[in-house]
Protein backbone atom coordinates (compact mmCIF):
# COMPACT_ATOMS: atom_id res chain seq x y z
CA UNK A 1 0.00 0.00 0.00
CA UNK A 2 3.10 2.61 1.00
CA UNK A 3 4.49 1.67 -2.22
CA UNK A 4 1.44 2.37 -4.21
CA UNK A 5 0.66 5.65 -2.89
CA UNK A 6 4.78 6.76 -3.28
CA UNK A 7 3.99 5.95 -6.84
CA UNK A 8 0.74 7.99 -7.37
CA UNK A 9 1.70 11.19 -8.04
CA UNK A 10 0.76 14.18 -5.29
CA UNK A 11 -1.39 15.70 -8.46
CA UNK A 12 -2.35 14.37 -11.12
CA UNK A 13 -4.67 16.28 -14.50
CA UNK A 14 -5.86 14.79 -17.00
CA UNK A 15 -7.65 16.49 -20.59
CA UNK A 16 -9.03 19.44 -18.26
CA UNK A 17 -11.42 21.97 -19.81
CA UNK A 18 -12.78 24.92 -18.43
CA UNK A 19 -14.66 27.82 -19.54
CA UNK A 20 -16.45 31.02 -18.09
CA UNK A 21 -19.23 31.33 -20.07
CA UNK A 22 -17.93 31.54 -23.73
CA UNK A 23 -14.25 31.99 -22.65
CA UNK A 24 -12.25 28.60 -22.81
CA UNK A 25 -9.73 29.02 -20.08
CA UNK A 26 -7.97 25.46 -19.70
CA UNK A 27 -8.48 23.86 -23.44
CA UNK A 28 -6.89 20.21 -22.17
CA UNK A 29 -4.58 20.01 -20.02
CA UNK A 30 -2.28 17.00 -18.57
CA UNK A 31 0.21 17.45 -16.38
CA UNK A 32 1.46 15.89 -12.68
CA UNK A 33 3.12 16.87 -9.69
CA UNK A 34 5.51 14.39 -8.00
CA UNK A 35 5.66 14.15 -4.41
CA UNK A 36 8.10 16.39 -3.06
CA UNK A 37 8.23 17.86 -6.31
CA UNK A 38 8.19 22.30 -6.76
CA UNK A 39 6.39 23.13 -9.80
CA UNK A 40 6.37 26.11 -11.15
CA UNK A 41 3.28 27.79 -13.93
CA UNK A 42 4.24 30.47 -15.77
CA UNK A 43 2.42 32.62 -18.89
CA UNK A 44 1.04 35.53 -19.73
CA UNK A 45 -2.32 37.25 -17.77
CA UNK A 46 -5.36 35.31 -18.66
CA UNK A 47 -3.59 32.43 -19.77
CA UNK A 48 -5.21 30.07 -17.23
CA UNK A 49 -2.66 28.94 -15.06
CA UNK A 50 -4.25 30.50 -11.72
CA UNK A 51 -7.85 28.60 -12.78
CA UNK A 52 -5.66 25.10 -13.40
CA UNK A 53 -4.14 25.33 -10.07
CA UNK A 54 -7.76 26.63 -8.46
CA UNK A 55 -8.83 23.11 -10.25
CA UNK A 56 -6.26 21.37 -7.87
CA UNK A 57 -8.80 21.96 -4.79
CA UNK A 58 -12.19 22.66 -6.45
CA UNK A 59 -12.24 26.71 -5.78
CA UNK A 60 -13.06 26.22 -9.64
CA UNK A 61 -15.35 23.44 -10.81
CA UNK A 62 -13.71 22.32 -13.95
CA UNK A 63 -15.92 21.38 -17.14
CA UNK A 64 -14.38 18.23 -18.01
CA UNK A 65 -11.36 15.89 -17.40
CA UNK A 66 -10.20 14.56 -14.08
CA UNK A 67 -8.38 15.71 -10.99
CA UNK A 68 -6.70 13.41 -9.12
CA UNK A 69 -4.92 14.78 -5.61
CA UNK A 70 -2.88 11.67 -4.26
CA UNK A 71 -4.97 9.66 -6.54
CA UNK A 72 -8.46 10.94 -4.92
CA UNK A 73 -10.47 11.92 -7.78
CA UNK A 74 -11.60 15.23 -6.41
CA UNK A 75 -13.90 16.17 -9.35
CA UNK A 76 -15.95 13.08 -7.76
CA UNK A 77 -19.09 14.21 -6.11
CA UNK A 78 -18.90 10.90 -3.58
CA UNK A 79 -15.12 12.64 -2.74
CA UNK A 80 -14.97 14.44 0.99
CA UNK A 81 -13.98 18.04 -0.19
CA UNK A 82 -13.56 19.50 2.95
CA UNK A 83 -11.19 16.53 3.81
CA UNK A 84 -8.90 16.59 0.89
CA UNK A 85 -9.21 20.52 0.87
CA UNK A 86 -7.78 20.64 4.69
CA UNK A 87 -4.32 18.33 3.60
CA UNK A 88 -3.68 20.79 0.62
CA UNK A 89 -2.50 24.16 1.93
CA UNK A 90 -3.54 26.97 -1.15
CA UNK A 91 -1.53 30.60 -0.74
CA UNK A 92 -3.66 33.57 -2.13
CA UNK A 93 -2.57 36.48 -4.02
CA UNK A 94 -4.53 39.19 -1.68
CA UNK A 95 -3.22 36.70 1.48
CA UNK A 96 -6.95 36.48 2.61
CA UNK A 97 -5.94 36.66 6.16
CA UNK A 98 -9.54 36.95 8.31
CA UNK A 99 -9.13 40.63 9.40
CA UNK A 100 -11.37 39.72 12.58
CA UNK A 101 -9.01 37.59 14.15
CA UNK A 102 -5.82 37.79 15.67
CA UNK A 103 -2.99 35.90 14.15
CA UNK A 104 -2.65 33.26 16.39
CA UNK A 105 -6.72 32.37 15.91
CA UNK A 106 -6.07 33.15 12.00
CA UNK A 107 -3.99 29.61 12.44
CA UNK A 108 -5.83 28.08 15.24
CA UNK A 109 -9.60 28.48 13.94
CA UNK A 110 -9.21 25.68 11.28
CA UNK A 111 -6.77 23.53 13.21
CA UNK A 112 -9.75 23.05 15.95
CA UNK A 113 -12.50 23.28 13.61
CA UNK A 114 -11.58 20.79 10.91
CA UNK A 115 -8.84 19.04 13.03
CA UNK A 116 -10.40 18.62 16.06
CA UNK A 117 -7.50 19.62 17.70
CA UNK A 118 -7.39 21.03 21.61
CA UNK A 119 -6.77 24.65 21.90
CA UNK A 120 -3.45 24.34 23.37
CA UNK A 121 -2.15 21.71 20.58
CA UNK A 122 -3.14 24.11 18.03
CA UNK A 123 -1.83 26.95 19.70
CA UNK A 124 1.46 25.13 19.81
CA UNK A 125 1.35 24.01 16.25
CA UNK A 126 0.67 27.88 15.26
CA UNK A 127 3.45 28.74 17.24
CA UNK A 128 6.03 26.62 15.42
CA UNK A 129 5.00 27.79 12.30
CA UNK A 130 4.83 31.32 13.46
CA UNK A 131 8.59 30.46 13.99
CA UNK A 132 9.23 29.23 10.87
CA UNK A 133 8.54 32.23 8.62
CA UNK A 134 9.77 34.60 11.11
CA UNK A 135 6.94 36.03 12.76
CA UNK A 136 7.04 34.62 16.27
CA UNK A 137 5.64 37.02 19.09
CA UNK A 138 3.45 38.61 16.88
CA UNK A 139 0.68 35.84 18.00
CA UNK A 140 -2.09 39.04 19.33
CA UNK A 141 -1.75 41.40 16.34
CA UNK A 142 -4.44 41.41 13.66
CA UNK A 143 -3.70 41.26 10.30
CA UNK A 144 -4.76 45.15 8.85
CA UNK A 145 -1.75 45.93 11.22
CA UNK A 146 0.95 43.88 9.62
CA UNK A 147 2.73 45.08 6.03
CA UNK A 148 1.73 42.70 3.34
CA UNK A 149 5.04 40.65 3.23
CA UNK A 150 4.10 39.76 7.00
CA UNK A 151 0.65 39.03 6.00
CA UNK A 152 1.69 36.98 3.24
CA UNK A 153 4.33 35.04 5.66
CA UNK A 154 1.24 34.72 7.95
CA UNK A 155 -1.37 32.88 5.64
CA UNK A 156 1.60 31.01 4.57
CA UNK A 157 1.74 29.57 8.22
CA UNK A 158 -1.79 29.29 8.39
CA UNK A 159 -1.72 26.67 5.78
CA UNK A 160 1.12 25.32 7.04
CA UNK A 161 -0.71 24.95 10.29
CA UNK A 162 -2.80 22.13 9.09
CA UNK A 163 -0.01 19.94 8.29
CA UNK A 164 -0.57 19.92 4.54
CA UNK A 165 0.59 17.06 2.24
CA UNK A 166 0.87 19.78 -0.42
CA UNK A 167 1.02 23.63 -1.47
CA UNK A 168 -0.25 25.81 -3.99
CA UNK A 169 0.77 29.28 -4.26
CA UNK A 170 -1.22 31.48 -6.58
CA UNK A 171 0.93 34.45 -7.45
CA UNK A 172 2.18 34.53 -3.46
CA UNK A 173 4.31 38.29 -4.22
CA UNK A 174 2.47 39.94 -7.07
CA UNK A 175 0.47 41.67 -4.79
CA UNK A 176 3.87 42.95 -2.87
CA UNK A 177 6.27 45.85 -2.55
CA UNK A 178 9.38 44.82 -4.34
CA UNK A 179 11.30 45.17 -1.46
CA UNK A 180 8.52 42.90 0.77
CA UNK A 181 9.15 40.16 -1.86
CA UNK A 182 12.51 38.46 -0.62
CA UNK A 183 11.27 37.27 2.90
CA UNK A 184 8.78 35.69 1.56
CA UNK A 185 10.12 33.85 -1.11
CA UNK A 186 12.62 32.95 1.39
CA UNK A 187 9.98 30.68 3.55
CA UNK A 188 9.09 29.32 0.24
CA UNK A 189 12.41 28.19 -0.17
CA UNK A 190 13.05 26.52 3.30
CA UNK A 191 10.04 24.66 2.19
CA UNK A 192 11.16 23.41 -0.68
CA UNK A 193 14.08 22.80 0.65
CA UNK A 194 12.31 20.27 3.83
CA UNK A 195 11.01 18.51 0.36
CA UNK A 196 7.28 20.38 0.56
CA UNK A 197 4.96 18.97 -2.76
CA UNK A 198 5.03 22.77 -4.20
CA UNK A 199 2.60 24.32 -7.28
CA UNK A 200 3.41 27.71 -8.01
CA UNK A 201 1.78 30.10 -10.07
CA UNK A 202 4.48 33.27 -9.85
CA UNK A 203 6.14 35.52 -12.31
CA UNK A 204 9.42 35.40 -10.58
CA UNK A 205 11.79 33.52 -12.61
CA UNK A 206 14.35 33.55 -10.38
CA UNK A 207 12.57 31.58 -7.81
CA UNK A 208 11.83 29.31 -10.60
CA UNK A 209 15.01 28.56 -11.85
CA UNK A 210 16.46 28.49 -8.19
CA UNK A 211 13.57 26.38 -6.59
CA UNK A 212 11.80 24.86 -9.04
CA UNK A 213 12.04 20.95 -10.24
CA UNK A 214 9.73 21.51 -12.93
CA UNK A 215 8.42 24.63 -15.14
CA UNK A 216 5.96 24.49 -16.79
CA UNK A 217 4.70 27.68 -19.47
CA UNK A 218 0.80 28.00 -20.53
CA UNK A 219 -0.61 30.23 -22.95
CA UNK A 220 -3.83 30.62 -24.45
CA UNK A 221 -5.25 27.81 -21.71
CA UNK A 222 -2.45 25.05 -23.07
CA UNK A 223 0.26 24.17 -21.71
CA UNK A 224 3.03 25.26 -24.70
CA UNK A 225 6.22 23.71 -22.91
CA UNK A 226 7.26 21.97 -19.98
CA UNK A 227 10.49 20.56 -18.10
CA UNK A 228 13.76 21.63 -16.45
CA UNK A 229 13.38 25.40 -15.51
CA UNK A 230 16.76 26.28 -16.10
CA UNK A 231 16.82 24.58 -19.43
CA UNK A 232 13.45 26.16 -20.34
CA UNK A 233 14.84 29.77 -19.02
CA UNK A 234 17.52 29.83 -21.35
CA UNK A 235 17.08 27.77 -24.04
CA UNK A 236 13.04 27.84 -24.94
CA UNK A 237 12.35 25.42 -27.61
CA UNK A 238 8.70 26.78 -28.80
CA UNK A 239 8.50 30.55 -30.02
CA UNK A 240 5.65 31.51 -27.84
CA UNK A 241 7.64 31.11 -24.31
CA UNK A 242 10.60 32.71 -26.49
CA UNK A 243 8.22 36.10 -27.24
CA UNK A 244 7.15 35.82 -23.31
CA UNK A 245 10.09 35.47 -22.03
CA UNK A 246 12.10 38.12 -24.01
CA UNK A 247 9.41 40.17 -22.27
CA UNK A 248 9.93 39.31 -18.68
CA UNK A 249 13.28 38.55 -18.12
CA UNK B 1 -22.48 101.68 -6.14
CA UNK B 2 -19.33 100.82 -5.92
CA UNK B 3 -18.43 98.66 -2.91
CA UNK B 4 -15.60 96.44 -1.81
CA UNK B 5 -16.53 92.60 -2.26
CA UNK B 6 -15.58 92.28 1.57
CA UNK B 7 -17.58 94.96 2.57
CA UNK B 8 -20.70 93.75 0.42
CA UNK B 9 -20.30 90.22 2.17
CA UNK B 10 -20.62 91.74 5.75
CA UNK B 11 -23.43 93.97 4.70
CA UNK B 12 -25.49 90.65 3.35
CA UNK B 13 -24.56 89.03 6.23
CA UNK B 14 -26.07 91.63 8.73
CA UNK B 15 -29.28 91.71 6.07
CA UNK B 16 -29.47 88.05 7.26
CA UNK B 17 -29.24 88.19 10.71
CA UNK B 18 -31.50 91.35 10.53
CA UNK B 19 -34.39 89.00 8.90
CA UNK B 20 -33.83 85.92 11.53
CA UNK B 21 -33.74 88.30 14.72
CA UNK B 22 -37.35 90.20 13.10
CA UNK B 23 -38.92 86.94 12.52
CA UNK B 24 -37.79 85.36 16.30
CA UNK B 25 -39.29 88.85 17.79
CA UNK B 26 -42.50 88.94 15.69
CA UNK B 27 -43.21 85.13 16.83
CA UNK B 28 -41.46 85.89 20.58
CA UNK B 29 -43.72 88.89 21.39
CA UNK B 30 -47.30 87.24 19.21
CA UNK B 31 -46.93 84.45 21.12
CA UNK B 32 -49.51 83.69 24.13
CA UNK B 33 -46.74 82.52 26.58
CA UNK B 34 -48.56 81.88 29.88
CA UNK B 35 -51.30 79.85 27.26
CA UNK B 36 -48.41 77.63 25.63
CA UNK B 37 -46.79 76.71 29.11
CA UNK B 38 -50.16 76.09 30.88
CA UNK B 39 -51.09 73.35 27.74
CA UNK B 40 -47.87 72.16 26.98
CA UNK B 41 -45.45 72.91 30.06
CA UNK B 42 -48.09 72.28 32.55
CA UNK B 43 -46.08 72.87 35.95
CA UNK B 44 -48.00 69.51 37.37
CA UNK B 45 -46.82 67.22 34.86
CA UNK B 46 -43.29 68.92 34.48
CA UNK B 47 -42.51 69.57 38.15
CA UNK B 48 -39.92 71.51 39.77
CA UNK B 49 -36.82 69.38 40.37
CA UNK B 50 -35.40 72.32 43.06
CA UNK B 51 -38.70 71.85 45.16
CA UNK B 52 -38.23 67.79 44.84
CA UNK B 53 -41.18 68.11 42.26
CA UNK B 54 -41.12 65.45 40.01
CA UNK B 55 -44.40 65.78 38.31
CA UNK B 56 -45.45 63.53 36.18
CA UNK B 57 -42.37 61.94 35.31
CA UNK B 58 -41.95 58.47 36.92
CA UNK B 59 -44.77 57.21 35.83
CA UNK B 60 -43.99 58.17 32.43
CA UNK B 61 -40.80 56.55 33.07
CA UNK B 62 -40.97 53.55 35.15
CA UNK B 63 -44.25 52.08 32.96
CA UNK B 64 -43.76 53.65 29.40
CA UNK B 65 -40.41 54.13 28.97
CA UNK B 66 -39.48 50.75 30.44
CA UNK B 67 -42.49 48.57 28.27
CA UNK B 68 -41.00 50.49 25.09
CA UNK B 69 -37.71 49.55 25.57
CA UNK B 70 -38.56 45.85 26.25
CA UNK B 71 -40.55 45.77 23.17
CA UNK B 72 -38.27 47.07 20.95
CA UNK B 73 -35.35 44.85 22.25
CA UNK B 74 -37.69 41.61 21.72
CA UNK B 75 -38.36 42.98 18.20
CA UNK B 76 -34.88 43.71 17.61
CA UNK B 77 -33.67 40.76 18.32
CA UNK B 78 -36.26 37.95 17.13
CA UNK B 79 -36.49 40.56 14.02
CA UNK B 80 -32.14 39.92 13.54
CA UNK B 81 -32.53 36.16 14.28
CA UNK B 82 -35.50 35.80 11.68
CA UNK B 83 -33.45 38.27 9.57
CA UNK B 84 -30.26 36.34 9.68
CA UNK B 85 -32.25 33.25 8.31
CA UNK B 86 -34.04 35.12 5.77
CA UNK B 87 -30.84 36.63 4.10
CA UNK B 88 -28.87 33.19 3.48
CA UNK B 89 -31.97 31.98 2.42
CA UNK B 90 -32.20 34.52 -0.27
CA UNK B 91 -28.47 34.01 -1.07
CA UNK B 92 -29.03 30.17 -0.67
CA UNK B 93 -28.41 27.75 -3.62
CA UNK B 94 -31.14 26.47 -3.36
CA UNK B 95 -34.27 28.14 -5.80
CA UNK B 96 -36.98 27.66 -3.41
CA UNK B 97 -35.43 28.64 -0.52
CA UNK B 98 -34.88 32.26 -2.38
CA UNK B 99 -38.00 32.82 -3.70
CA UNK B 100 -39.34 32.59 -0.58
CA UNK B 101 -37.26 34.77 1.12
CA UNK B 102 -37.41 37.21 -1.41
CA UNK B 103 -41.82 37.19 -1.44
CA UNK B 104 -41.19 37.62 2.22
CA UNK B 105 -39.55 40.22 1.94
CA UNK B 106 -41.22 42.38 -0.65
CA UNK B 107 -44.37 41.06 1.17
CA UNK B 108 -43.78 42.38 4.71
CA UNK B 109 -41.94 46.05 3.01
CA UNK B 110 -44.93 46.79 0.67
CA UNK B 111 -47.07 47.53 3.80
CA UNK B 112 -47.70 50.08 6.25
CA UNK B 113 -46.61 48.41 10.11
CA UNK B 114 -49.84 49.91 11.12
CA UNK B 115 -51.75 47.37 9.21
CA UNK B 116 -49.38 44.45 10.28
CA UNK B 117 -49.76 44.89 14.03
CA UNK B 118 -53.47 45.02 13.33
CA UNK B 119 -53.54 41.79 11.69
CA UNK B 120 -51.61 40.32 14.07
CA UNK B 121 -53.15 41.46 17.31
CA UNK B 122 -56.77 41.41 16.22
CA UNK B 123 -57.21 39.47 12.91
CA UNK B 124 -54.99 35.80 14.44
CA UNK B 125 -56.98 35.87 17.61
CA UNK B 126 -60.38 36.16 15.57
CA UNK B 127 -58.81 33.59 13.06
CA UNK B 128 -57.68 31.40 15.31
CA UNK B 129 -60.38 31.23 18.07
CA UNK B 130 -59.14 33.34 20.54
CA UNK B 131 -55.47 31.98 20.25
CA UNK B 132 -52.71 34.75 20.80
CA UNK B 133 -48.88 34.41 21.05
CA UNK B 134 -47.51 34.87 24.16
CA UNK B 135 -47.88 38.51 25.60
CA UNK B 136 -51.35 37.95 24.67
CA UNK B 137 -52.70 41.02 22.49
CA UNK B 138 -49.83 43.16 23.16
CA UNK B 139 -47.17 39.84 22.08
CA UNK B 140 -49.20 39.75 18.93
CA UNK B 141 -49.09 43.05 18.32
CA UNK B 142 -44.74 42.74 19.00
CA UNK B 143 -44.66 40.05 16.52
CA UNK B 144 -46.40 42.44 13.96
CA UNK B 145 -43.55 44.76 14.48
CA UNK B 146 -41.02 41.46 14.56
CA UNK B 147 -42.09 40.25 11.12
CA UNK B 148 -41.79 43.68 9.28
CA UNK B 149 -38.27 44.35 11.06
CA UNK B 150 -36.84 40.99 9.94
CA UNK B 151 -37.84 41.98 6.17
CA UNK B 152 -36.25 44.87 6.73
CA UNK B 153 -32.78 43.75 8.59
CA UNK B 154 -32.75 40.66 5.81
CA UNK B 155 -32.10 43.14 3.36
CA UNK B 156 -29.32 44.88 5.26
CA UNK B 157 -27.29 41.42 6.46
CA UNK B 158 -27.69 40.36 3.14
CA UNK B 159 -26.07 42.99 1.81
CA UNK B 160 -23.39 43.05 4.55
CA UNK B 161 -22.83 39.28 3.29
CA UNK B 162 -22.25 40.29 0.01
CA UNK B 163 -19.95 43.01 0.89
CA UNK B 164 -17.41 40.34 2.51
CA UNK B 165 -14.89 39.59 0.31
CA UNK B 166 -14.79 36.11 -1.80
CA UNK B 167 -11.13 35.52 -1.30
CA UNK B 168 -12.58 35.48 2.50
CA UNK B 169 -14.95 32.01 1.78
CA UNK B 170 -12.14 30.78 -0.28
CA UNK B 171 -9.40 30.99 2.23
CA UNK B 172 -11.85 29.19 4.92
CA UNK B 173 -13.11 26.54 2.42
CA UNK B 174 -9.01 25.60 1.27
CA UNK B 175 -8.40 24.93 5.02
CA UNK B 176 -11.19 22.59 5.08
CA UNK B 177 -14.15 24.28 6.89
CA UNK B 178 -17.40 23.31 5.49
CA UNK B 179 -19.53 25.55 3.94
CA UNK B 180 -21.89 26.48 7.19
CA UNK B 181 -19.13 26.85 9.51
CA UNK B 182 -17.68 29.35 6.95
CA UNK B 183 -20.57 31.49 6.66
CA UNK B 184 -20.81 31.24 11.07
CA UNK B 185 -16.85 31.63 11.57
CA UNK B 186 -15.31 33.59 8.95
CA UNK B 187 -18.63 35.16 6.69
CA UNK B 188 -21.28 36.18 9.20
CA UNK B 189 -18.78 38.09 11.96
CA UNK B 190 -17.49 39.88 9.14
CA UNK B 191 -20.60 40.82 7.66
CA UNK B 192 -22.02 41.92 11.19
CA UNK B 193 -19.32 44.19 11.68
CA UNK B 194 -20.30 45.94 8.18
CA UNK B 195 -24.10 46.47 9.14
CA UNK B 196 -23.79 47.47 12.76
CA UNK B 197 -24.80 50.79 11.70
CA UNK B 198 -27.87 50.54 9.57
CA UNK B 199 -28.49 48.18 11.94
CA UNK B 200 -28.50 50.69 14.65
CA UNK B 201 -30.89 52.77 12.35
CA UNK B 202 -33.62 49.85 12.43
CA UNK B 203 -32.95 49.65 16.37
CA UNK B 204 -33.98 53.42 16.17
CA UNK B 205 -36.90 52.89 13.91
CA UNK B 206 -38.42 50.10 16.09
CA UNK B 207 -38.10 52.17 19.13
CA UNK B 208 -40.78 54.67 16.76
CA UNK B 209 -42.82 52.17 15.76
CA UNK B 210 -43.43 50.22 18.84
CA UNK B 211 -45.62 53.68 19.56
CA UNK B 212 -47.89 51.88 17.02
CA UNK B 213 -48.38 49.38 19.59
CA UNK B 214 -50.55 52.34 20.85
CA UNK B 215 -53.71 50.53 18.67
CA UNK B 216 -53.83 47.68 20.44
CA UNK B 217 -55.19 49.12 24.12
CA UNK B 218 -53.11 47.65 26.92
CA UNK B 219 -53.74 46.69 30.36
CA UNK B 220 -51.97 49.62 32.68
CA UNK B 221 -48.92 48.16 33.60
CA UNK B 222 -48.64 47.28 29.63
CA UNK B 223 -48.46 50.87 28.09
CA UNK B 224 -45.72 51.87 26.24
CA UNK B 225 -44.96 55.75 26.09
CA UNK B 226 -47.52 57.13 23.60
CA UNK B 227 -50.27 55.28 24.99
CA UNK B 228 -49.26 56.04 28.81
CA UNK B 229 -48.92 60.03 27.37
CA UNK B 230 -51.86 59.46 25.83
CA UNK B 231 -54.02 58.45 28.81
CA UNK B 232 -52.32 61.13 30.68
CA UNK B 233 -53.89 63.92 28.63
CA UNK B 234 -57.69 61.95 30.00
CA UNK B 235 -56.53 61.13 33.76
CA UNK B 236 -53.96 62.41 35.57
CA UNK B 237 -52.30 65.91 37.24
CA UNK B 238 -51.78 66.97 33.75
CA UNK B 239 -55.53 65.77 32.64
CA UNK B 240 -56.82 68.59 29.67
CA UNK B 241 -53.55 69.74 28.20
CA UNK B 242 -50.75 68.23 25.81
CA UNK B 243 -48.70 68.31 28.51
CA UNK B 244 -47.82 64.57 28.63
CA UNK B 245 -47.08 65.06 24.53
CA UNK B 246 -44.73 66.70 24.82
CA UNK B 247 -42.78 64.88 27.77
CA UNK B 248 -43.09 61.91 25.93
CA UNK B 249 -41.41 63.73 22.72
CA UNK B 250 -38.51 64.35 24.94
CA UNK B 251 -37.83 60.76 26.45
CA UNK B 252 -38.14 59.87 22.86
CA UNK B 253 -35.44 61.92 21.64
CA UNK B 254 -33.63 61.31 24.96
CA UNK B 255 -32.91 57.91 23.56
CA UNK B 256 -33.28 58.26 20.03
CA UNK B 257 -30.94 61.28 19.58
CA UNK B 258 -27.93 59.94 21.05
CA UNK B 259 -28.43 56.32 18.91
CA UNK B 260 -28.21 58.60 16.01
CA UNK B 261 -25.23 60.68 16.76
CA UNK B 262 -23.50 56.75 17.59
CA UNK B 263 -24.61 55.84 14.28
CA UNK B 264 -23.44 58.86 12.21
CA UNK B 265 -19.92 58.20 14.43
CA UNK B 266 -19.79 54.28 13.61
CA UNK B 267 -19.84 55.36 9.87
CA UNK B 268 -17.11 57.82 10.18
CA UNK B 269 -15.04 55.38 11.73
CA UNK B 270 -16.04 52.76 9.22
CA UNK B 271 -14.92 54.91 6.43
CA UNK B 272 -11.54 56.10 8.40
CA UNK B 273 -10.89 52.01 8.81
CA UNK B 274 -11.22 51.48 4.78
Amino acid sequence: MTTSVQATPAIQIRDLHKSFGSNQVLKGIDFHVDHGEVVCVIGPSGSGKSTLLRCVNQLEEPDSGQVLVEGVDVCDPETDLDAVRSRIGMVFQQFNLFPHMNVLRNLTVAQQKVKGRSKAEAAEVARANLEKVGLAGRENVYPAHLSGGQQQRVAIARALSMDPDMMLFDEPTSALDPELVGDVLEVMKTLAGEGMTMMVVTHEMGFAREVGDKLVFMDGGVIVEEGDPREVLSNPQHERTQAFLSKVL
Amino acid sequence: MALKRSTRRTLSRAVLYAVLLGVLLLVGLSADWATIRANFFAPAGIGNPFTGDWGTWPDLITVGVKNSLIYTVIAFGAGLVLGVVLALMRLSPVAAYRWIATAYIEFFRGLPVLLVVLVMAFGIPIAFNGWTPPGGTVGAGVVGLILVAAAYMAETIRAGIQAVPKGQTEAARSLGMSAGRTTVTVVLPQAFRIVIPPLTNEFVLLIKDTALLFVIGFAADQRELTTIARDFMASSETAGTATSLIQASILYLLITLPLTRLVSWLERKQQKAR
